[in-house]
């Protein structure tokens, strides 16, 4: 059915949605190997599904796996996020660095308007309550690509909280169901990126760039509603959608500018939670997945065989295919977190607390922000199945393909194969007007 | 011309009686006659000169910038000069040359100014004495004035004059020394826990604390940035208010400035009568450490107000006793995270090591910050730590607010400004100011003036009388938050009346070579 279609738009590319069905929790065609998990999905819609380990042996509880997300979005400005300095991919190093970057005694912070309005869209995309009020604090830890020996962030009250997202997953006979599963949206807050360090050890020294210190991030927490590798690669690459639709973010992870964490644990069902570990440093939807699988395999094998699990950060190492402690964390680092004394409250307004008189320049107006919001892609694919009679599945397919990629021989082949497999169904001028449309965003 | 005002001398500097250049090369010859004082870290000649160059160019073409203009300033070495080292008297930032100016100086430059140089200070601003900075400390000049030698020779001490020299106060004690030696006609300082009114005091000057938010701090390496705020030090009030014009007004790059209206040219009227006014009190301000002396004066001033008319009422500040603790854990708080960044790499000293980023970063956080700034990064660490933050820093933060609503309850009663006395007692020679460690210093001799910049209010010191010793003793009013220009008014009202003595250095310029001698004995004696 539609399965030809959709290995051959998406080969090495992100999906929308993950297979939850009889068969693996993994991409159809790719090579899994030992790091894959064989979880089957129930069709439901619970917030924490449950998945038992197909290959269980006799005797043996079932287990239930818990993935939460963090994941930082550089924000897409001119600036950074406190200081004037350009924001530009693969620049000469140390060649946008102000002085407030390098940490300079006695600059101050001044905040990035254009970087609070892409919080407040992102906030209300995801359903976020915007926080009216929100304040800034520094997280202290020592290192190299940290001029400042802080991280200005949002601790105490982030600038939105509480939303959901929305993501797809594909179920039933031939896939031909599509089940939107929400995963909790914890909060997004503002933060500052750090430097890039690159370790030469054949000189036995680091090199600082510090380009990339002091641009914007969205931090997005995603609550760990989430059960295995696949459903969170869904939710990142929703998440990814979500934020090009809205310009917010170029959100291209091979460029670092979407960097997910997760946060892993196993348990029995109807017992309490199993001590978590934190998985860095996934700089690819393919990876998140594989990582992740991998480590509830590793906490699920490590438990069975007597052994705990240690309240640890590891990295996955994607040509081992596995996941390894980072031993230079030794304990839990202490932020010492403070409040930032040099930046005010943000204060938000909407249509009814503007004071009046307001000089525009100076404010931010979230309900003119959520006016002005650009079509979300859940409203694109709703459109799609209800204007064009597009199935839904289908409508999945189009909003992942790459923006960047412009090929018109891909294109047309595409209009091809939804015509056949919507059996002429939609109008293959109003499919290219589709294409075309969300090509050119 | 020296002794002048800064309103004299930018009359005379219109008036061509004398040119910027003469006026600048006067500065700067008092400066090399002046270098035992230790006053300033770097004299910033060429620069001064070069300045005094373009000044006159404007003044012969008639189109002088301003008050300012032409006038010789010095800038405490905490504040960025594009060009010119800047020091905060710490190993650390020893040869580190910033590429940007303050607000403050370029606003000062702006008006045609003449930077004469960068002032001595305790390191980082840490300290009340001005003697715990890496370039040795700061001489009071009053050490050497005829009010003061006159009176020493009552009291025969030890035959070598010069080692019972007085501390300026601090931390701000170069720029003190700097204007009460005539070498400048202001001096930026700053003021964190009062750090431009003690040093004022003890040298005899007008020392101004703008309300937070007022003045820029932009560029200036921060203490405590929740209080800090850059000082003004001069001869008398009228100076001070020229320079707070050119000063004050918000900056798009510290977000703290607020728009605060502020009539510009900043001018003072003469309070014609106080009749209605009203001073306050505080009554917990009557310490029993406080000498004899100062509680004197104080009664006197608060006399002299009454007897002209103002009504002058006791208030309570309940949670003044405190204040000392409060101010204690949220200034190593924000210490330790604003030192955070001295790590050697971008800028400033590094050390030799380069085993590992961390030993490096050990190393040479060790060797370029002194005890007093290591002990209170060790502090504020402390009460930072997760399990402490609850305990200490929100408490401290809880107290704080408690004690600006002290003050604005006081105000709120109709108190218009409020009159305490600014240090314990008169300067002290340097050998007994350093038998207590900083810490312990700092604690005693901020007990009147640090409240203040937890409330953000403005305050000032103005010279009031000599002691018994022929030393200067100051008091302090205290204005409601962004009534900077009403305070500065009762202020200069008060230094009418009290008509503080000017400082007699001629002997001292007689003198210069015998104390020359004598400065290579004292310089021996430093800490650690």
């Amino acid at each position: 059915m539609a399965a030809p279609m959709l290995r051959w738009g998406c080969r090495g590319r992100r999906w929308a949605f993950a297979r939850v069905d009889g068969g693996s929790c993994h991409r159809r065609g790719a090579p899994t190997g030992s790091t894959s998990n064989q979880i089957r999905g129930e069709s439901s819609v619970a917030q924490q599904p449950l998945h038992t380990a197909q290959k269980t042996r006799k005797g043996e509880h079932k287990w239930a796996a818990v993935v939460g997300l963090e994941i930082h979005a550089q924000i897409s400005s001119n600036s950074k996020l406190f200081s004037g300095s350009q924001v530009r991919f693969s620049a000469p190093p140390n060649s946008l660095v102000s002085f407030f970057d390098a940490s300079l005694p006695g600059t101050l912070p001044v905040l990035n308007r254009r970087c609070v309005e892409a919080a407040v869209m992102t906030g209300l995309a995801l359903n976020c309550h915007i926080n009216k009020k929100s304040l800034f604090d520094r997280k202290h830890y020592f290192y190299a690509d940290l001029p400042a020996g802080y991280q200005i962030t949002q601790q105490r009250l982030p600038i939105a909280v509480n939303g959901s997202l929305i993501y797809g997953v594909c179920a039933g006979k031939k896939q031909s169901q599509v089940i939107p599963k929400t995963v909790r949206i914890k909060q997004i807050q503002l933060e500052q990126d750090s430097g890039k360090s690159l370790h030469d050890n054949l000189r036995s020294q680091t090199l600082i760039d510090l380009n990339r210190a002091g641009v914007g991030l969205l931090e997005v927490v995603l609550e760990p509603d989430m059960s295995c590798g696949e459903e969170a690669a869904t939710a990142v690459r929703e998440l990814q959608l979500i934020l090009q639709a809205l310009g917010t973010s170029q959100a291209n992870m091979a460029e670092g500018q979407l960097r997910v964490d997760a946060n892993i644990s196993v348990h029995h069902p109807g017992e309490p939670l199993g001590v978590r570990t934190e998985v860095k440093n996934l700089n690819s939807i393919r990876f998140l997945a594989k990582a992740i699988d991998y480590e509830i395999q590793r906490q699920i094998n490590e438990l069975e065989n007597g052994g705990e699990i240690l309240n640890e950060t590891r990295s996955f190492h994607h040509k081992l295919g596995c996941t390894m402690s980072m031993r230079d964390k030794e304990g839990k680092q202490d932020y010492r977190f403070m409040p930032e004394p040099n930046l005010p409250p943000l204060v938000l307004y909407d249509a009814t607390s503007l004071p009046a008189g307001a000089d525009p320049q100076q404010v931010i107006n979230i309900d003119q922000i959520r006016e002005t919001l650009p079509e979300l892609p859940s409203v694109t694919r709703e459109k799609l199945v209800q204007q064009y009679g597009m199935l839904l599945e289908h409508s999945f397919t189009l909003l992942v393909m790459d923006v960047k990629n412009r090929n018109p021989r891909a294109i047309n082949k595409l209009i091809g194969l939804v015509r056949k497999a919507t059996q002429s169904r939609a109008d293959p001028v109003m499919i290219k007007e589709i294409l075309e449309k969300k090509l050119s965003l | 011309m020296l002794g002048r005002s800064l309103r004299e001398v930018s009359a005379a500097l219109k008036q061509g009686q004398i040119t910027p250049t003469e006026l600048c090369q006067k500065c700067l010859s008092l400066i090399k006659k002046t270098k035992f004082l230790n006053a300033y870290i770097t004299v910033s000649e060429e620069v001064a000169l070069k300045q005094a160059e373009e000044s006159e160019k404007r003044y012969k073409n008639g189109q002088s910038l301003g008050d300012l203009d032409g006038i010789p300033i010095a800038v405490k070495d905490n504040f960025s000069t594009s060009g010119i080292e800047t020091t905060c008297a710490s190993n650390m930032l020893k040869g580190y040359i910033p590429p940007y100016n303050a607000t403050v100086v370029q606003k000062l430059l702006d008006q045609g100014a003449l930077l004469m140089g960068k002032t001595n200070l305790d390191e980082f601003a840490m300290g009340s004495g001005s003697t715990d900075g890496v370039f040795g400390p700061v001489k009071n000049p009053w050490s050497y004035s005829k009010q003061y030698r006159e009176k020493r020779k009552q009291n025969p001490h030890s035959e070598n004059e010069d080692s019972d020299w007085l501390i300026t106060g601090g931390s701000s004690g170069g720029s003190a020394a700097a204007v009460s030696a005539f070498t400048c006609y202001a001096a930026l300082g700053s003021d964190t826990g009062g750090s431009t009114r003690n040093p004022a005091a003890h040298c005899g000057l007008v020392g101004f604390k703008p309300s937070y938010g007022l003045v820029s701090r932009h560029g200036l390496i921060p203490l405590v940035n929740s209080m800090d705020v850059p000082g003004i030090l001069t001869r008398c009030v009228n100076d001070a208010a020229i320079v707070l014009g050119a000063l004050a007004g918000p900056d798009p790059r510290d977000s703290t400035t607020v728009h605060e209206p502020i009539s510009k040219p900043f001018m003072l009227p003469s309070l014609a009568d106080v009749s209605k006014l009203c001073i306050g009190i505080p009554k917990e301000y009557l310490v029993p450490e406080l000498s004899s002396e100062v509680q004197s004066l104080w009664s006197k001033a608060a006399d002299l107000f009454e007897s002209e008319g103002a009504k002058v009422i006791e208030v309570s500040l309940p949670h003044t006793s405190y204040s000392i603790v409060c101010y204690h854990v949220l200034c190593t708080s924000e210490v330790a995270s604003n030192m955070a960044r001295f790590d050697g790499l971008q800028y400033g000293h590094r050390c030799d090591i380069d085993v590992s980023t961390e030993a490096m970063y050990a190393a040479t956080r060790r060797e370029g910050f002194n005890d007093v700034v290591r002990g209170r990064i060790l502090s504020g660490n402390f009460f930072l730590l997760k399990e402490n933050y609850e305990n200490y820093f929100v408490k401290a933060q809880k107290v704080r607010r408690l004690i600006a609503n002290d003050f604005v309850n006081a105000f709120n009663s109709g108190v218009d400004v409020l009159l305490t006395p600014t240090t314990l007692s008169e300067a002290v020679p340097y050998l007994e100011f350093i038998k207590e460690d900083n810490r312990t210093r700092s604690a005693q001799d901020d007990i009147f003036t640090q409240a203040v910049n937890m409330a953000g209010l403005p305050a000032v010191s103005i010279p009031v009388a000599l002691s018994n010793q022929g030393l200067p003793i100051g008091l302090q009013f205290i204005g409601r938050a962004f009534c900077d220009q009403q305070l500065l008014t009762v202020a200069k009202w008060f230094e009418k009346q009290v008509q503080f003595p000017v400082i007699q250095l001629q002997e001292l310029m007689d003198d210069c070579s015998a104390v020359l001698e004598n400065e290579k004995l004292a310089s021996v004696s430093l800490k650690q």
